[in-house]
């Protein structure tokens, strides 16, 4: 457990953006203006699947106060190639393709063309003069029904990667890959338990409250200057600079403030299209989108069919495991499902495992990362069959978790062993909760648990840290702030420092300010752009033991500091006083931090959920949730608390409310916030937090990423809780009214 | 994904200081191997290496001790 005693890392500090956020200076996407400045609007596909056989754009450039519009035709026509982003390979014309399409519309809402006008309304109503012949085709809305034979193909050119590799079959499923551990059917032969469970989850959309911004500006200069709301700034400078076919050098993004994003503001949709329109306009052009443009196109998560299969011993040991994932990737291959497959078992030890899983395109958004992308669709099978095994042997739940739990050493079905994890220490944390032993009295109620599990990832970060005459530092980095993460940056440079953590001030920078830094997501930033502060820290220490050094004629070596005093003999300087001279031992101290960090340690999370269900209207309602994680060290306990309810609410939000609601033609009949229902402080109680510290040995802190693993076991755990409170065990999301009223139902006939 | 390859066999061994010297002996072995794993000189993009539980961010140049585990997985660039 993490018990290095911190000055700055652990405590409760005010956020350095506060201030600007509570008086609504701060600047989000739509915010952003420039001189001279004109509106963008998109037109969208009236049809989810639909072969474009011409456009006329000649009525809306004749509109008065049109300036330009633009259509694929617009964007460079070299011939396709793969392309990546950090991200896998994928066709540039993919890419292209779901920022205007071109030659077919993939789903209800696929941008066709693009108007610049005076004002939003102008462009709005030109774009409604705009003439597109469609030749509509028969779509295809879940994974299974576009696993058919003879299904309608999206792609034509598609051909299914088999285990990796490319075949000749032309087919609606991008890839098919499998993991294999063990001898499956000794695993189930050798139980005394099996059960196998069919699962389905709704495609469900991050729902930020901000929706997607972006203003261009294609400069005399060549150059294209960009501001808008995303995750990654440098992802958006190369993506906007692939689908123009422009050097990365030529485009400069500025994020602004970014009013949430899940995963949801990875993909670039309009930069490119602003970009276009500037060019031709030669003015600044900002898009805006509106909330049915963010639900119809933009990425919402894939909805899922999943089977699952466990084995145990009457010991309570599971002996074997099977699962097959089909997972919807929207309109282009990359639906997450690889990550599901890697998650789906990880939370335990199994020697007997086999995991299939479907990469399959559907005639819907292209889906986008959220939350732990492809983990709670999985858990949401897996954590309901681990309960119904449990309560077929008569153990308790969390005991049956604890026999089985994944510790150092467990072999992942994908490969690794891990390192030093929690899983059994969320686990006992959620077993001796008062929430697990307190009585839940009254009819009609029950109390689930489950657990669940979200990788983190390394890649690229980088920071400066300058020192500032009057004891303060000026700190400079790449990631955009989401969720506080100019805070947890700024606080682990603190602590290197030896200084409090508002006397660092930090800023998120354009890609031409800071190096290149990955995007803020797949819970890294605090873990891995807090290292390069943490470096660019030791960094300024190094510089500032000369500087002592110099002053007092003494060799560096025999400088010491700590707790922000600098000392050498008798002789000692205080951060603030040595910073007060650096100009007269040879001038800026500047330090550097440049990271690509190994050491990345997944985190476990937990959830204990009890509920009550109306039996008349089957309205379920949360009375009750704890969320328990095991974050490494949490460097701002508040903002980690804040992480594990977010996930926590958004995870209830899958499992009670949340899904795209489609008629039978494609179209979403519930694209705003209204009828797409997600949940609200008025909706739940409040939500516990119990947060783990098993220290990542792999950070100089400890750190585990925390923004993802607690949105995983929500649904599963309120599955469970459903089932004690009302005799029925549910497998499909939403567990709304009309789903409980009828597994109710089914279970009376 | 590799079994395919290497006869059914889930765990082979191979020598090498570096995972491309892994790999260049695997494919000594296992012919066709190495057009699974690398693309252009590069381990392929949606795949990374573990080497000994740890996803390297060197790739194909992380080093290889004799008695390490090397599994190439799927890519996790991403998330929420």
């Amino acid at each position: 457990m993490s018990d290095r005693q911190f000055t700055v890392v652990g405590t409760r500090p005010v956020r350095h953006d506060g201030a600007d956020k509570v008086t609504g200076r701060a600047i989000y996407g739509a915010d952003f203006q420039a001189a001279g400045m004109l509106h963008g609007y998109i037109l969208r596909s009236p049809h989810a699947h639909a072969r474009i056989l011409r456009i006329d754009t000649s009525k809306a450039v004749a509109l008065p106060g049109v300036k330009a519009v633009a259509t694929a035709a617009d964007f460079p026509q070299g011939p396709d190639r793969l392309v990546d982003l950090g991200d896998g390979e994928v066709p540039l014309s993919y890419i292209r393709g779901n920022v205007l399409a071109s030659g077919k519309a993939l789903y209800r809402g696929h941008a066709v063309a693009a108007v610049a006008a005076v004002s939003r309304h102008v462009a709005e109503e030109a774009a409604a003069l705009i003439e597109v012949e469609y030749e509509p085709l028969p779509c295809v809305l879940t994974a299974l029904e576009a696993m058919q034979e003879g299904a309608p193909l999206l792609h034509e050119d598609l051909k299914t990667r088999e285990m990796g590799k490319p075949t000749d079959r032309a087919s609606n499923v991008a890839d098919h890959l499998k993991f294999a551990m063990g001898d499956i059917e000794a695993g189930f032969a050798a139980a005394d338990v099996v059960v196998e469970r069919e699962f389905h989850t709704a495609t469900v959309h991050q729902g930020y409250i901000e929706p997607h911004a972006a203003t261009a500006l294609w400069n005399n200069d060549g150059r294209v200057l960009v501001w808008c709301s995303t995750q990654g700034a440098f992802v958006v400078r190369d993506v906007t600079a692939l689908v123009l076919d422009v050097p990365v050098s030529r485009v400069r993004v500025t994020p602004t403030e970014i009013g949430g994003g899940f995963g949801g503001k990875i993909p670039v949709y309009l930069e490119p299209v602003a970009a276009i329109l500037s060019r031709k306009t030669g003015r600044p052009v900002k898009i805006v989108m509106s909330r049915k443009d963010v639900f119809e196109g933009t990425g919402p998560t894939p909805g899922s069919y999943m089977r699952v299969k466990l084995g145990a011993r009457r010991d309570g040991h599971i002996s074997a495991a099977e699962a097959y994932l089909a997972y919807e990737a929207g309109a282009n291959p990359g639906s997450m499902v690889v990550p599901g497959a890697m998650c789906i078992f990880a939370a335990y030890h199994i020697a007997n495992v086999a995991i299939d899983c479907y990469d399959v395109v559907v005639n819907k958004p292209s889906t986008a990362a959220y939350r732990a992308p492809g983990a709670t669709n999985a858990a949401f099978a897996a954590e309901t069959v681990v309960d119904e095994i449990a309560e077929k042997l008569g153990i308790d739940p969390v005991e049956f978790r604890l026999r089985n739990a994944a510790k150092e050493g467990t072999r992942r079905a994908d490969g690794p062993k891990y390192r030093r994890i929690g899983c059994i220490e969320v686990l006992e944390a959620i077993q001796r909760h008062p929430h697990y032993s307190a009585p839940l009295e009254g009819p009609n109620r029950g109390r689930g648990v489950a657990v669940g599990f979200w990788f983190n990832i390394g890649m690229p970060s980088s920071c400066s840290l300058s020192v500032n005459a009057d004891g303060t530092v000026n700190l400079v980095e790449g990631s955009t702030d989401i969720g506080g993460t100019r805070t947890s940056i700024a606080m682990q440079a603190a602590e290197v420092l030896g200084i409090p953590a508002r006397d660092v001030n930090p800023t998120v920078a354009d890609t031409d300010s800071v190096g290149y830094t990955f995007l803020t997501g797949g819970s890294r930033t605090t873990f891995a752009t807090g290292w390069a502060a943490y470096e660019a820290a030791q960094d300024v220490m190094r510089q500032l033991k000369e500087r002592a050094a110099k002053l007092w004629e003494v060799d560096a070596a025999a400088v010491t500091a700590e707790g922000g005093v600098f000392r050498s003999g008798d002789k000692s300087l205080s951060f603030r006083e040595l910073a007060a001279r650096i100009g007269e031992t040879g001038g800026p101290v500047v330090g550097r931090g440049a990271v690509n960090p190994r050491g990345v340690g997944g985190s476990f999370s937990g959830a204990i959920a009890d509920v009550e269900v109306d039996p008349e209207t089957g309205k379920v309602t949360v009375l009750r949730f704890t969320a328990v994680q095991d974050v490494g060290k949490a460097i701002h306990p508040s903002y980690v608390e804040g992480q594990m309810q977010g996930g926590s609410v958004q995870g209830i939000g899958w499992a009670l409310n949340e899904e795209y609601y489609m008629g039978p033609d494609g179209t979403m009949l519930n694209s705003s916030f209204l009828d797409y229902r997600m949940p609200t402080a008025l909706d739940l109680p409040m939500i516990d937090t119990a947060i783990v510290e098993v220290a990542n040995p792999g950070h100089p802190f400890g750190v585990r990423g925390v923004g993802e693993a607690n949105i995983v076991p929500p649904p599963a755990a309120i599955a469970n809780a459903i089932y004690r409170a009302a005799g029925v065990r549910m497998r499909r999301l939403p567990m709304n009214p009309p789903a409980i009223m009828e597994a109710i139902w089914k279970q009376r006939d | 994904m590799l079994r395919e390859v290497t006869g059914g066999r889930s765990v082979v061994e191979a020598s090498g200081a570096t995972v491309r010297e892994v790999i260049e002996d695997l494919e000594r072995q296992w012919p066709g191997i190495r057009e699974r794993l690398i693309e252009d000189g590069r381990l392929r993009s949606n795949l990374s290496v573990a080497v000994d539980g740890e996803i390297s961010p060197l790739g194909l140049r992380e080093a290889v001790a004799a008695s390490s585990e090397v599994h190439f997985v799927a890519a996790i660039k991403g998330g929420g």
